[in-house]
């Protein structure tokens, strides 16, 4: 499960460059219905025999991550005047120009005399005729999807202001069999669905799975021997422990921001509620104590709060409380019965699934409660997170089964916070509780 | 559970007349009003022993032909009902005649509700039985409860028929 750069150096390939703030070149990423800015995407020029066929792939991945954000859009090659190995020496801007191109992007990539490859690339500002960052990448060779995510992120954070995504992964559970027999296992894979793999066996029931945000360990649940508890696995070492005596079920749990505590439910002769476990010290805080079901829980990114799900007022709601547990109050007051709710990494906003006149919603809210927005609704749909930066949400859909358990089929979507029709993400089968990865280190 | 016993009956005597295809089984038990699906569920569980006319004592089979083996609850509910209480009531007469019998209380439910709310309310649904029958006497050490959440339906399909089949507790002999 390593998945080790080797080498990664961001150079600074001429002088005097714009910072992300100067750049002039930028779109909103706070209107989801806008046009997407036309930029063109040069294919990497190989400078080497081995890295022959690599440029193509390289962009071709890299303009798949920005094209899935919908704030970009890729012109097609064959309108391009000037050739791409031109360009990557010195773009004609009116060349670009004429062909509606906002931004152009060019690169290389060679090998290094030990087997790695160096990926260079630019990005320029067509308008201003001006390279607004370039940087070179030196890896493994089969690192290379790991370096369009690089770019792409790159690319992003400079024309929107806004911080990448797309290197990043996502754990989810994938299920199999019998629609009454399930079969689900954990399984990892990029952001974009590449480099999937499987980290358990399928012989336990596994549920909700949630990435560590500080180590390369994700808590999840099993029912391992039986006893449905919550576990702590590491990708790296294949390590995987429960969190300890604790009499009853465990579930629902959630890494702190700063990945030292976790958040939890324990159901204790039938009633559940939140505690907070600190992973160093090993000592458990009770967070509730009602006899209503409290479960759900996320921290705030400054961890000061907790939201939680709870039926404590007739029906599941969604509640905020202090991280000591007190002074809960309800936030959710739109109608219909309320979920699943996670705090943004930004702060801003809280994602919940909403349940109303039969239908399932993916929605955001503010953490008071105000400026209710959905995002989606569909038969079945739930377990939303977050990208790192906040501005996307993943969630999964399950379609309607008939008598004979056909249908019921579950896969992964992707919505901007801001708004636009959720796109589906590729997965070998059914697909659900994606939790999505901090950037990595 | 009258309806289901009848059906089951009628699954037994489509099988002793060694004519039944799952297809026939199926839509017998819809005359007998469970669904097809139930009953083709119900038959492969009970093949083995609904040629037999006695069960070995204090076994589950015993305690599914002779009481009924599940509860079932409303939506977002685990009290209860009436119905309910006769079942689990005679659970505990079982239990007070079998006093080396152990039983495990499955708690489900429905798919209308998400996973982390569901399995809180499966534990719901199961202790609320634990409780019933400790409080007719049955000693708490011979009941544990697990909650499967949403996700061991037994009756599949998105239609509240199914729906109202999943959310339930069911006895299991351990």
């Amino acid at each position: 499960m390593k998945r080790i750069l080797q080498i990664l150096i961001p150079l600074v390939l001429m002088l005097n460059m714009a910072s992300p703030a100067q750049s002039q070149l930028r779109i909103s990423v706070e209107d989801g219905l806008r046009e997407p800015l036309p930029i063109a995407f040069a294919p990497f020029i190989a400078k080497s025999g081995s890295s022959a066929g690599m440029g193509q792939n390289l962009a071709d991945v890299a303009i798949a991550d920005l094209e899935s954000s919908r704030l970009f859009r890729a012109i097609d090659p064959t309108a391009f005047i000037q050739t791409p190995a031109a360009a990557a020496i010195a773009p004609r801007f009116s060349d670009w120009r004429q062909i509606n191109a906002q931004a152009l992007i060019t690169g290389t990539v060679g090998g290094e005399p030990d087997g790695r490859i160096r990926v260079e690339f630019r990005l320029w500002d067509v308008l201003g005729e001006s390279q607004l960052v370039g940087q070179a990448y030196v890896t493994q060779k089969e690192n290379w999807r790991r370096v369009s995510h690089l770019v792409a992120d790159t690319i992003y954070k400079w024309l929107t202001g806004e911080k990448g995504y797309f290197d990043t992964r996502v754990v989810y559970v994938a299920e199999s069999g019998a629609a009454d027999r399930k079969i689900k296992r954990l399984a990892i894979m990029d952001q974009d669905g590449a480099n999937h793999s499987y980290l358990t066996s399928g012989r336990n029931l596994v549920l909700t799975p949630r990435f560590s945000p500080s180590r390369q360990e994700i808590t999840y649940m099993s029912y391992a021997g039986r006893r449905p508890r919550v576990r702590i696995l590491n990708v790296d070492t294949n390590q995987d422990e429960t969190l300890g005596p604790i009499d009853g079920m465990t579930f629902a749990p959630r890494f702190s921001p700063d990945g030292e505590k976790l958040l939890f439910s324990a159901e204790q002769r039938g009633n559940s509620d939140v505690f907070v476990l600190d992973l160093r010290s090993r000592k458990r805080v009770r967070l509730t104590n009602h006899p209503a079901i409290d479960t759900s829980p996320s921290f705030s990114p400054n961890q000061r709060e907790v939201v939680f799900n709870s039926d404590r007022g007739g029906s599941p709601q969604l509640y905020v409380m202090a991280s000591d547990g007190t002074n809960a109050r309800r936030i959710s007051f739109g109608g219909g019965r309320y979920a699943t709710p996670v705090w943004s990494p930004r702060g801003d906003l809280i994602a919940f699934t909403k349940i109303e006149g039969g239908r399932f919603g993916i929605g955001v809210m503010r953490s008071d409660g105000s400026n209710e927005r959905m995002l989606s609704q569909s038969y079945f749909e739930e377990s939303p997170t977050w990208a790192p930066n906040g501005r996307v949400i993943m969630f999964f859909r399950r379609t309607p089964t008939d008598r004979q358990g056909r249908g019921g089929k579950s896969r992964l979507f992707i919505v901007d916070v801001a708004g636009g029709e959720p796109r589906e993400i590729k997965t070998p089968g059914d697909a659900s509780d994606p939790a999505w990865s901090p950037l990595s280190p | 559970m009258k309806l289901k016993n009848l059906a089951i009956i009628g699954i037994a005597l489509l099988m002793s007349a060694c004519a039944a295809t799952n297809d026939q089984a199926a839509s017998s038990g819809s005359a007998s009003g469970a669904s097809g699906d139930s009953a083709k569920s119900q038959m492969s569980r009970d093949v083995s022993t609904s040629s037999s006319s006695a069960y070995a004592p204090g076994s589950q089979e015993e305690l599914q032909e002779s009481i009924g083996d599940r509860v079932f609850f409303d939506t977002d509910r685990y009290d209860l009902s009436a119905e309910a209480q006769a079942i689990a009531g005679s659970w505990a007469d079982w239990m007070k005649k079998h006093q080396n019998v152990q039983i495990e209380i499955e708690g489900h439910a429905d798919e209308r509700g998400t996973r982390e709310y569901n399995l809180a309310l499966g534990a719901r649904r199961a202790n609320a039985v634990k409780d019933f029958l400790t409080s007719l006497g049955v000693q708490a050490n011979r009941v544990s409860t697990v909650s499967y959440g949403t996700e061991r339906p037994e009756a599949l399909g998105s239609n509240e028929e199914a729906w109202s089949k999943n959310r339930r507790s069911v006895a299991v002999v351990r």
